[in-house]
């Protein structure tokens, strides 16, 4: 017992909130990585999310590409789309206030959102898990299934991975400073532009990589990012605006908050992560990892 | 000699306000070529306008050649123009030699790190120091030294004295002259009168966004007491 609380039903909520991090990291990585160099509040990013798993399903339905190449294929082409919207349509937003980028993905997620419930319907469509990922291991103290542990280590590595492109290599030095001074790092010779495109398609990416992951869990269905956006702006909010270290850890500690409360207090698991995010907004604005003023 | 810079007829606007009203000038390879004015008059816009990163302008700019009026302004640096702001631009979560290595090498005959490190050994030093926690000299070291490594066949160099200790404006002086040696093209906007006297090979005076003189270093005698007028120095 813990707490109080069966070990079982402790460690099964925690696995939970582990799995619930895991995509809240990686989504609330790629807004995070939107935001810091475009300074585009992204609401688009759920919409995204759900384009990932619609394309591994239609994928999956169309072509017969099983699960493994629909987790490359899938951010390949949310990223292509996201590439193309950046060029065409955000990009023109640029000089205007913040605020317009934020209602222009926010209206491209409810016209993406309204077209596939149109031709697909409410309802979510199941996306099996590939055999290799099937059953679960005992590990003495509690049954994991094989797929959800592969979802955390896999967004671990994601997340991992995309923190050392921005901090530990030369093109996530170029980022970090067209963060700063956009336009003396365009004087410098580097195409920003392109990086911003670059950018947007990366975070795209990253939320059909998210996609795809969730397809086997949550069934796929077009409300699937709505349902989480909120949820992982929050997260951002509490991370700090733009801190890619921030998003991330957050991203984990807050799914794991949300499983924890369910076990200890069920009625408050929906709202703990936004009674953290007012605390947090009181006693620090720029969030956790965010930098004051 | 054919000019490596050539200016003529600029205008240059920051929204509705006209700050350029027509600047002409030239600058030859190897010259070091200084324009004096005081603040205000528009030696900052001109820096920023022949750079390209004032994009409301008219006029011509040609560089070694080439129109860079319309290119974007990463292709302005890729022509082998190198900008220095006045304020210096470091960038606070780089590294010292993050900051040094972030501009791409444009062009063959750039400094290489060991020439750097000769001449700036502060920065060798301090090298993973955060960019911004070096001092006012060091930053501006910095923001000349990662110009230097691109292969930028022109330097326009904004105030790049404002604020320092005199040991350190020395330090600056000897530095354009060792660049001087090696052929370097630079344009050089000072409010420091007696540095640019030493560094510069000819000057232009600026006032209310027009060059109304243009004359050489040997020249500088007889016009100082224009200039003590005009500059207020």
């Amino acid at each position: 017992m813990i707490f109080g609380i069966p070990v079982q039903a402790f460690l099964g909520q925690l696995l939970v909130g582990l799995i619930n991090g895991s995509f809240y990291a990686l989504l609330s990585l790629g807004l995070a990585v939107i935001f810091g160099l475009l300074r585009v509040i992204n609401f688009a990013h759920g919409a995204q999310y759900m384009l990932g798993a619609f394309v591994a399903l239609l994928a999956l339905k169309w072509l017969g590409l099983p699960y493994w190449g629909a987790l490359v294929v899938a951010p390949l082409v949310v990223g292509a789309l996201g590439a193309a919207l950046e060029r065409t349509m955000l990009s023109r937003l640029y000089s205007l206030d913040p605020l317009y980028g934020l209602l222009f993905t926010f209206g491209l997620a409810l016209a993406l959102e309204g077209a596939l419930r149109w031709y697909f319907g409410s309802s979510g469509q199941p996306y099996s898990a590939p055999r290799a990922l099937t059953g679960a291991v005992n590990l003495g103290f509690m049954v994991l299934p094989i797929y959800r542990g592969w979802v955390i280590v896999a967004s671990l590595a994601v997340c991992l991975a995309v923190w050392a492109l921005i901090e530990k290599t030369r093109l996530g030095a170029t980022l970090r400073a067209a963060t700063e001074n956009p336009t003396l790092v365009q004087s410098f010779g580097i195409n920003v532009p392109l990086l911003l495109t670059l950018t947007y398609a990366l975070g795209a990416g990253l939320a059909a990589l998210a996609g795809v992951l969730a397809a086997p869990i949550y069934q796929v269905s077009p409300l699937m990012g709505s349902n989480i956006i909120i949820v992982v702006f929050a997260v951002v909010v509490v991370g700090g605006m733009g801190s890619i270290l921030g998003a991330i850890i957050t991203g984990y500690l807050l799914g794991v908050a949300e499983g924890l409360t369910k076990v200890f207090y069920p009625e408050a698991s929906n709202i703990v992560i936004f009674v953290i995010m007012a605390i947090v907004l009181i006693l620090r604005p720029a969030g956790l990892f965010g930098k004051e003023g | 000699m054919n000019a490596l810079l050539n200016v003529a007829d600029l205008h240059a606007w920051y929204g509705e306000s006209h700050v350029l009203h027509g600047v002409s000038m030239h600058v030859d390879p190897g010259e070091t070529v200084c324009i004096l004015g005081r603040n205000g008059m528009g030696k900052t816009t001109t820096l920023r306008s022949i750079m390209g990163i004032v994009r409301k302008r008219t006029g011509r700019i040609e560089f070694a050649g080439q129109d860079v009026m319309a290119m974007p302004l990463h292709r302005t640096a890729r022509a082998g123009l190198g900008f220095v702001p006045e304020e210096r631009g470091i960038f606070a979560t780089l590294s010292v030699d993050e900051n040094l290595m972030l501009p791409p090498v444009v062009a063959p005959g750039g400094m290489t790190l060991d020439e750097i490190h000769r001449l700036f050994p502060n920065l060798l030093e301090r090298r993973h120091s955060p960019g911004t926690k070096l001092s006012g000299g060091e930053q501006q070291m910095l923001a000349m030294a990662r110009i230097l490594r691109t292969g930028a066949r022109c330097l326009l160099l904004d105030e790049p004295t404002e604020g320092l200790a005199p040991v350190i404006i020395e330090a600056i002086g000897n530095v354009l002259r060792e660049l001087k040696a090696r052929g370097m093209t630079v344009v050089l906007v000072e409010q420091n009168f007696r540095f640019a006297s030493r560094v510069a090979d000819r000057f232009y005076v600026m006032d209310h966004g027009v060059m109304t003189q243009e004359f050489p270093v040997a020249d500088l005698e007889s016009r100082m007491g224009m200039l003590h007028e005009t500059l207020g120095v």
